[in-house]
Formats: structure tokens, sequence, C-alpha cells
């Protein structure tokens, strides 16, 4: 079953969230090798940044929690990298992130003359002090950014990737949608959110706080799915929490065309993404569906 | 997996440079695994387990960048947090092998050597350091092959010059770890003779268990996939002895990223 996006062909709905692995074109292509429809590259900034000092992700009983702050080699500074992808022979998503409208053109810019399949824009990282969460909880500034790099990445289509945060995720979803976004993308990580060491007494992420993501958050992002379902158009990548196809399921039910995964990586491996999908078939099979189309927004009838 | 605090049982000084803590504590570990290292509010980083036992383990550090130098300042019963043990470990093969260990690299190959003893391997160690002074674990073991830059212990000269003579005594087996520019002429050599070999390679590293990518080495992920890598690995692995990330993710080649690892 291939599966058709947004004018391109998949192998399936199965997608790598942006943040995990994403470094490097070996390392997306063997996502993809391992039974990724779409693979997700670390978003990418408009100057070099180093992230976080360590903590930076940690596991905890029901999940994983970060503060990795979005490290880039910076756009400019990426050249092999870009040259070996672009003799890939797999679909991509570039996720781009910026502190001002401006910086979000001028990444947008450039990452479309490299010809990646998707853009996302990353406005709902929990875990920096001035980029990411700022827009994406406001349906103003959300609609901004989205008009503003729209304008400037020809004819690729352009996903908003959303936070949980936001106060009603379904009027920011139809602001994106209002402002030409091609697809959602929800949620980012919960939060932030905190984890104390009680032995030593302190935080243990360096940066003290960081994004919630893991099944602990799957609820919280099935509901984001549907209340964004029944505000727009477009189609939706549905993520948070995600690990079997059972989950996958539901959060297709819940409205979402394409499924992505993260800390589900940590759980059954990097091939996590061809079992999820298996499992998805096995069940749909079981079930008597012959077509994702038939399930999804199903939650909704 | 969770950290788990635990006080220093000991302080060892190996050398000018280098210090080994000791905690009180039955790791369930294998040869060249790691754990990540955390002082609360100043960093976490990976480190190689160098001593191993069921009551205690070590690990042993250069004081060099930031991170190690805030861990050599501290003293008995003050407290460290530790995740792991993370990666792979050495896959204990063959019946007569050899050790090929620079500077460092002595440390995580020090638990391999006694393993390998217990499971009675006919053994040759082959150990590099920059002078006499350097050497770590002088002594702990013995018939060890010394090779030094300025020739005030053993051989005067490369552990790799060593290295091709003793492969030619019918080693099956080559286990190594040390800087990455030695480890990439022990396999050239390996694979000149045609002897299986194991490195263990270093990378910045984030969340230890394979989600972050902040380690990999092309397709692989040195944390899980790694850290030690075999022949089969190591020949399709074109970074190997060549490039490596920044924290930032760029690419930068092998000195440049040690460069800025040794800050």
């Amino acid at each position: 079953m291939k599966i058709k996006f947004l004018g391109k062909e998949l192998k399936n709905p199965m997608v790598l969230a942006s943040g995990v692995l994403g470094n490097g074109f070996e390392i997306l292509q063997e996502v993809h090798s391992k039974g990724c429809g779409l693979v997700t590259m670390k978003s990418i900034g408009p100057k070099p940044k180093d992230g976080h000092n360590n903590p930076t992700v940690i596991e905890w009983e029901h999940g994983i929690i970060n503060a990795v702050g979005l490290p880039t080699p910076g756009y400019k500074d990426m050249d092999s990298e870009w040259e070996r992808l672009l003799k890939r022979d797999f679909p991509i998503i570039a996720s781009i992130y910026g502190a001002s409208v401006e910086e979000f053109v001028e990444v947008g810019k450039f990452v479309s003359s490299k010809n990646p399949d998707f853009i996302e824009i990353n406005i709902s990282c929990p875990n920096t002090k001035n980029e990411g969460m700022v827009f994406g909880v406001s349906a103003d500034s959300s609609k901004e950014v989205v008009r503003a790099v729209k304008k400037v990445i020809g004819d690729i289509p352009l996903i908003a990737k959303l936070t949980p945060q936001a106060a009603n995720i379904g009027e920011i979803a139809k602001s994106c949608e209002s402002a030409g976004a091609d697809a959602i993308c929800a949620i980012n990580t919960l939060g932030p959110g905190m984890i104390i060491d009680i032995e030593s007494g302190k935080p243990v992420l360096e940066f003290k706080k960081g994004g919630v993501s893991g099944p602990a958050i799957k609820p919280i992002a099935v509901r984001c799915v549907y209340d964004i379902y029944e505000n727009i158009k477009i189609p939706i990548i549905g993520m948070g929490g995600i690990t079997t196809g059972e989950d996958a399921i539901e959060m297709m039910m819940a409205g979402a065309t394409l499924i992505g995964m993260g800390s589900a990586v940590s759980y059954r491996g990097i091939d996590v993404f061809e079992k999820v999908w298996k499992e998805v078939q096995d069940w749909m099979k079981k079930h008597g569906y012959k077509d994702c189309k038939e399930i999804i927004g199903l939650a909704h009838k | 997996m969770k950290h788990i605090m635990l006080p220093i049982k000991k302080i060892q000084k190996e050398t000018d440079r280098h210090v080994t803590v000791f905690f009180e504590y039955n790791l369930d570990f294998k040869p060249g695994q790691f754990v990540m290292l955390w002082h609360p509010r100043v960093d976490e980083k990976p480190f190689t387990i160098s001593y191993h036992s069921e009551k205690e383990f070590a690990i042993t550090i250069e004081a060099k960048g930031k991170f190690t130098k805030s861990v050599v300042k501290l003293k008995k019963g003050d407290k460290l947090g530790v995740r792991g043990p993370f990666g792979n470990g050495f896959k204990i093969k063959g019946e007569k092998v050899c050790v090929v260990a620079g500077g460092c690299g002595m440390a995580p190959v020090s638990p391999l050597i006694e393993e390998l003893v217990k499971q009675k391997k006919e053994i040759i160690v082959i150990q590099g350091a920059r002078n006499k002074g350097s050497l770590l674990f002088n002594g702990r073991f013995d018939n060890v092959k010394i090779c030094t830059d300025d020739g005030t212990s053993g051989h005067k000269g490369f552990v790799t010059e060593v290295l091709s003579d003793v492969l030619n005594d019918g080693i099956d087996t080559v286990y190594t770890c040390g800087p990455e520019i030695m480890m990439k002429k022990v396999f050239e050599i390996c694979e000149e003779k045609k002897v299986d070999c194991q490195a263990s390679l270093e990378r910045y590293m984030r969340c230890g268990f394979g989600i972050c990518g902040a380690c990999v080495c092309g397709k692989e992920r040195v944390c899980v996939d790694g850290p030690v890598f075999d022949s089969k690995k190591l020949r399709k692995m074109e970074d190997f002895g060549k490039g490596a990330l920044l924290k930032s993710g760029k690419e930068v080649d092998l000195s440049e990223y040690f460069s800025w690892r040794c800050k």
C-alpha cells in the first residue's frame, strides 16, 4: 500500500519525528531503509548553535524528557550533507527554525534551494529561550511565520509543527491553514516539564526544563489531533507517544493521515517504523479495512 | 534508565595526568561498555569502565576539559550520577588475541584483558604512550609490550610497528582502543594480514540510548551500535579515522573534532 501525500509518493505513512536521529544523510537513509516512509532532518537554524550541555535527554518511568536546545551547524555550514542529500532516493522533510519571522524566512529560502520534499516550520520547541514555542502559542504569530515562509519556498509543501501548549490548538491549525500551510504536524513535545534528582536535589536536565515525550503524552496528542481535524481540511501528521500499531490506528481515527514517531525508537529500535506499519496492516486486515482512508478521522463520524 | 547517585569510594592517582575514581556498586557490565557520568550542574559525559568487580567499578580520567577538571577536584564521599551501562562491549572470540591500546585507551581494554585471562586466551598486549610517566596502569598486567614516543620505556615508536611483527605469530583477533588515527592504522594492518579487528570508538554523545543522533558515524550510532565495531562494520564506516560531528552537528575532520573535544 503506497501513500500519496501532498503530491509525493511514500512507501508507507510512517514518519521519523524531527530532532530524533536526523543528524546526516546516512542515518536518515538508514531509518528510511528500516521501514520509515518519510524522514525528518534535525531542525536547521540560521546560525551555528551547540544546544545545551548534558544531561539533555533522559528516560523516566513513562517516557523521555529532553532539552537538547536545537543544535545546528546553521544552514550555511552543511554543504557536504546537502550534497549527499541532493542525490537521495528517499523523501525528506527539512525542519527549520528561527528566533524571528525574518530568520524563518532566511533559513526557509535557502533550504528550499536544496530541494527537500517538504519544509516543516518548528514553531513549537519548548526548550529554548527565544526560538520555537513563542510563535506556536499564538494564532497571529503562527500565521505570520507560515505566510512569510510560504512566500519564499516556491512550490515545496509547508508543514506547520504545533505545540500542545497552545490554548486552542484547533484555532492555531486553522490560522496556519488560512496562511497557506499545506499540512499540520502535531504534537511537538509537551511541557516544558522537569525532573529533579532527589539524591542531589538538583534538576537533572542542565537546562532544568525540557519537552516531555513518550507513551505518557499520547492521550494529549490524540486529543490535539482530534481538535485540529475538526478545524481544518489539510492533512495532519499525528505524533506524540505512538509506539504500537494500535496507537497508530488510534491516531488515524483522531484524524492523522501520517503517523510520526521519535521516542519509540528507544523502546523498540530503529526498525520500529517497519514493526508499527506491519501491526497497522495486520489490524486493518483483521478488522476488514482495505485502505487507511477508511480509518482516518473515523472517531469524528 | 535514570541516574543512580553514587558516593566516590576512593580516588587513585595513576599518572601525573590520570586519576581513577572508584564506586562501590555492582554494575551489570561487560568490557567495552560505558556509563554516562553526571556531575550535577556541570555536565554529563560518557566514560568507559577501567576496573570492574562484583564489589566495585571505576572510571579513569585525564583532567583536560572543564568536566574532567571538575571531577578530579572531588573528594571521597562526594556523589556523582551514573547512567548505564550503555553500548555493545567487546565480543570475546578467538584463541590467540592481541590487545592494542594507546593513551587513555588502556582504560576500556583493562577489564577486557582480565576477562580474556579468565577465559584462558593466549594474549599479547601492546601499550603506547607519550612517555614512561604517562603510561596508564604500568605494572597492572604482565608481559605488556610497551611503546613510547620518546623511548623512555620500551620500544621507541608506535604500537603499530610492534603490531605488524606480532601479527605474523598466528593472532586471530585484535582488540584496540586509543586515538582514532592509531586505531585506523591498526585496522589497516589487520586488513592486510586478514585478522579480525574490534575497535572502540568515541564520539560526542547526548542520550546514550540511540535516539538523539549526536554520535552517529555514518549510519552507525556509536552509543548503541557501538562503541565497539568489528572489521565488517569498520570497512563500511567512511567516517572511521576521518570525520566526526561537533556538538552543533557540524561535520568536521577528526583533527578538528579532537582539538574541540579536548578543550
